[in-house]
């Protein structure tokens, strides 16, 4: 079986610092791994160098993705072919109506893939079914897009984008962020939901708490721009205990 | 002898040629009398002050003298393959549902208009029927002396050959837009001096669309125009602008605008044609409680140069006025916005507000804004703003995380920026038919 995510041995610079000094994962179909660590350790590049963003200088190493150099690709190219990033973040566009939004990129995918556009009643009606699942009123899509959300709204919005476009790799970057417990249990339901025998997951988090609700395969520490240990979810358990004081010298 | 000097320079060569293809059209000129003198007063007003150049405050960003080297002969009658292109481009330039009075190279188009069935209240004739046969009120409202202020009305009022002039009389609302269409149609380069005139009686209600367009193969054309408008008091003027002018056109046009008491005027302007262009547009509040909007949009690429100039004058009290501009600006595109708002000494009470913000998409784009408030009267709400600045790229790579590719990332935020302009239109038609002009212009973008 060929590896959904190849990271092997990824350096990294931000301006003229190196943040990742050697990073190795690999990620199969079907597998939830959480990716914990101190702040400042590097989680959030890896992220953002996997989804494309600009600014970020690959200095060695490589990143597979389906066998492929995802390096090389634009990211829309990357979410055509299913990378998804869930933003820490997700920002804000006035003006950009959230359904006329969603449908443009949704086409965007599928025209990239060559496949036929998705038409207005048909969309309209998966993206109903989708929102309904995970408690986004409509109100919420009639809006700009993430205009006036709320943490938890905007987490949600980024769920159902997942759910929509059916990306391959889903890369959650710190999803639990500025979430109260009941907003968290929704998003994770949300998550889970969607895990299945075809599709990875990434779960970056600082905290163990959300692992409680999104239970991964496989946990690993990074520390100082390297995966510093790996093991099972009971790993996220034993970090909840002792933190990441203990690994500072590993890195 | 140094003046004597600087006198002889502001008469350039393009103005002297200016003159004497006057000399050559005058007789050709529609009106006798006093239109006639009142055109020899006009030129003799441009020719005093020649091309408006850097050095003249109001036309500091857009000197003609520079800009507008050639003078072009006046446009001849389009001959048949002209009249059939101009037909062609008119099928996509025609606003469904609307009435189209149509202008060809300056000339009034009987077979591409359309008169039938004038709903009550409406009357349509040419410019070249009012000046020959109108009374003298309607000759007065075509010729308000104020305009020669400025040396390219001047220089209208002087060669103006065709136009329309729309009256809407005493409480009708007319529930047919209305549309002047400017079509350049010449294979050889010419000039076209239009003018036109909308009345908009007291509780009339209208709707006016404004589009200027070149037929295929139109080569560097002059189109100048003036629109003058009167709203009567309670009346409603919903009113857009569609500059769609060839890439190597000029377009210099001129609004004068008269609002009554307790009078709505919502007006949108969007530039996104033309070589060089400017609109000036002079609204003026001539009764209490009148409500103006004007909002407008440059959207600019490759080397053109499109000015937005707005006057508003708060001459007396208790009116209110929004002013929402923006500009896109790519490649060498240089957008000029001047917007002007004097509040006279009895103005109390007067809520103005405008705001202009530009979007730059290179680093050789240029943009020149310059609002200016000048308040006499003591008891005002008044308040401006603008800025200038690139795209968002935090926004542009969530929208390319989620599959857009680059332009179309760009398409949908410029989108959004010059919707903030767009969603003060009023009207839900006009609002469609103006988003469907900017969306030409992101498509053309590629």
């Amino acid at each position: 079986m060929n590896a959904l995510l190849e990271v092997k041995n990824l350096q990294v610079r931000v301006e003229e610092r190196e943040i990742l000094h050697g990073l190795t994962l690999t990620v199969n179909p079907g597998e939830v791994h959480a990716i914990m660590g101190p702040n400042g350790s590097g989680k959030s590049t890896l992220s953002h160098v996997i989804a494309g963003k600009a600014g970020y200088e690959v200095t060695g190493g490589e990143v597979l993705y389906k066998g492929e150099d995802l390096l090389e690709m634009d990211p829309n190219e990357r979410a055509a072919k299913g990378v998804f990033l869930a933003f820490q973040y997700p920002v804000e566009i006035p003006g950009v109506a959230t359904m006329n939004f969603l449908h443009t990129a949704l086409n965007a995918q599928r025209k990239a893939r060559g496949e036929k556009e998705i038409l207005t009643p048909d969309f309209l009606k998966k993206v109903r079914e989708v929102a309904k699942s995970l408690n986004i009123p409509q109100d919420m899509l009639k809006r700009g897009v993430n205009v006036g959300f709320s943490g938890g709204e905007k987490k949600r919005n980024e769920i159902l984008q997942m759910a929509l476009f059916e990306p391959a790799l889903c890369i959650l970057d710190e999803m639990d962020s500025g979430l109260d417990i009941d907003a968290l249990r929704v998003a994770a339901d949300g998550v889970n939901a969607l895990r299945s025998k075809d599709r990875a997951m990434v779960v970056i988090t600082h905290y163990q708490r959300l692992l409680n609700y999104i239970v991964p395969d496989f946990v690993h520490v990074m520390s100082k721009g390297r995966v510093v240990k790996s093991g099972g979810k009971e790993l996220a358990l034993e970090l909840e205990k002792s933190g990441y004081a203990q690994f500072d010298d590993a890195a | 002898m140094n003046v004597a000097l600087a006198k002889t320079d502001t008469k350039t060569d393009t103005s002297r040629a200016l003159g004497e293809a006057f000399a050559n059209v005058r007789e050709r000129l529609p009106g006798t009398g006093a239109v006639a003198e009142a055109r020899q007063r006009a030129l003799e007003a441009f020719e005093r002050q020649g091309l408006p150049h850097r050095r003249v405050e109001d036309w500091k960003y857009t000197d003609l003298r520079t800009a507008m080297r050639e003078v072009l002969p006046l446009a001849a009658a389009p001959d048949e393959a002209a009249a059939s292109r101009a037909a062609a481009i008119l099928k996509s330039a025609a606003v469904k549902g609307a009435r189209q009075l149509v202008l060809v190279d300056g000339v009034y188009a009987p077979q591409l208009s359309n008169l039938g069935k004038l709903e009550k209240g409406l009357a349509v004739r040419t410019l070249r029927d009012a000046l020959e046969t109108g009374g003298e009120a309607v000759r007065n409202q075509l010729l308000p002396p104020k305009q020669s202020a400025d040396p390219m009305v001047a220089l209208n009022t002087a060669m103006m050959t065709d136009g329309v002039v729309i009256e809407i009389s005493e409480g009708a609302e007319l529930a047919q837009a209305i549309q002047i269409i400017h079509i350049a149609s010449g294979a050889s380069p010419a000039a076209m001096f239009t003018r036109s005139l909308l009345r908009v009686g007291n509780k009339a209600k209208v709707t006016l669309i404004e589009s200027f367009v070149a037929a295929e193969g139109a080569k560097s054309y002059q189109a100048h125009d003036a629109l003058v408008v009167s709203v009567g008091s309670h009346a409603r003027l919903d009113h857009v602008r569609l500059m769609e002018d060839a890439r190597d056109a000029f377009n210099i046009s001129t609004a004068f605008v008269t609002v009554g008491a307790h009078a709505h005027f919502n007006t949108f302007n969007l530039t996104a044609g033309g070589q060089l262009s400017r609109y000036q547009a002079f609204v003026t509040f001539g009764g209490e409680h009148a409500r103006v909007e004007t909002n407008g949009v440059n959207l600019l690429n490759g080397t053109q140069h499109g000015d937005t100039t707005l006057f508003l004058d708060h001459a007396v009290p208790n009116g209110a006025s929004r002013e929402v501009f923006r500009a896109v600006l790519d490649d060498r595109g240089h957008s000029v916005f001047q917007g002007r708002i004097i509040v006279r000494p009895d103005a109390q009470k007067t809520d103005a507000k405008m705001m202009t913000r530009a979007l730059l998409l290179s680093d050789e784009a240029e943009a020149d804004n310059k609002p200016e408030l000048e308040i006499f009267a003591d008891d005002v709400t008044c308040g401006h703003g603008a800025t200038t600045g690139a795209l968002d790229q935090s926004l542009l790579f969530y929208l390319r995380a989620r599959g857009l590719p680059e332009k179309e990332a760009q398409a949908l935020l410029i989108e959004a920026f010059v919707g903030e302009a767009i969603e003060s239109i009023v009207d839900d038609d006009l609002r469609d038919i103006a988003v469907g002009a900017a969306r030409r212009w992101l498509a053309a973008r590629g």
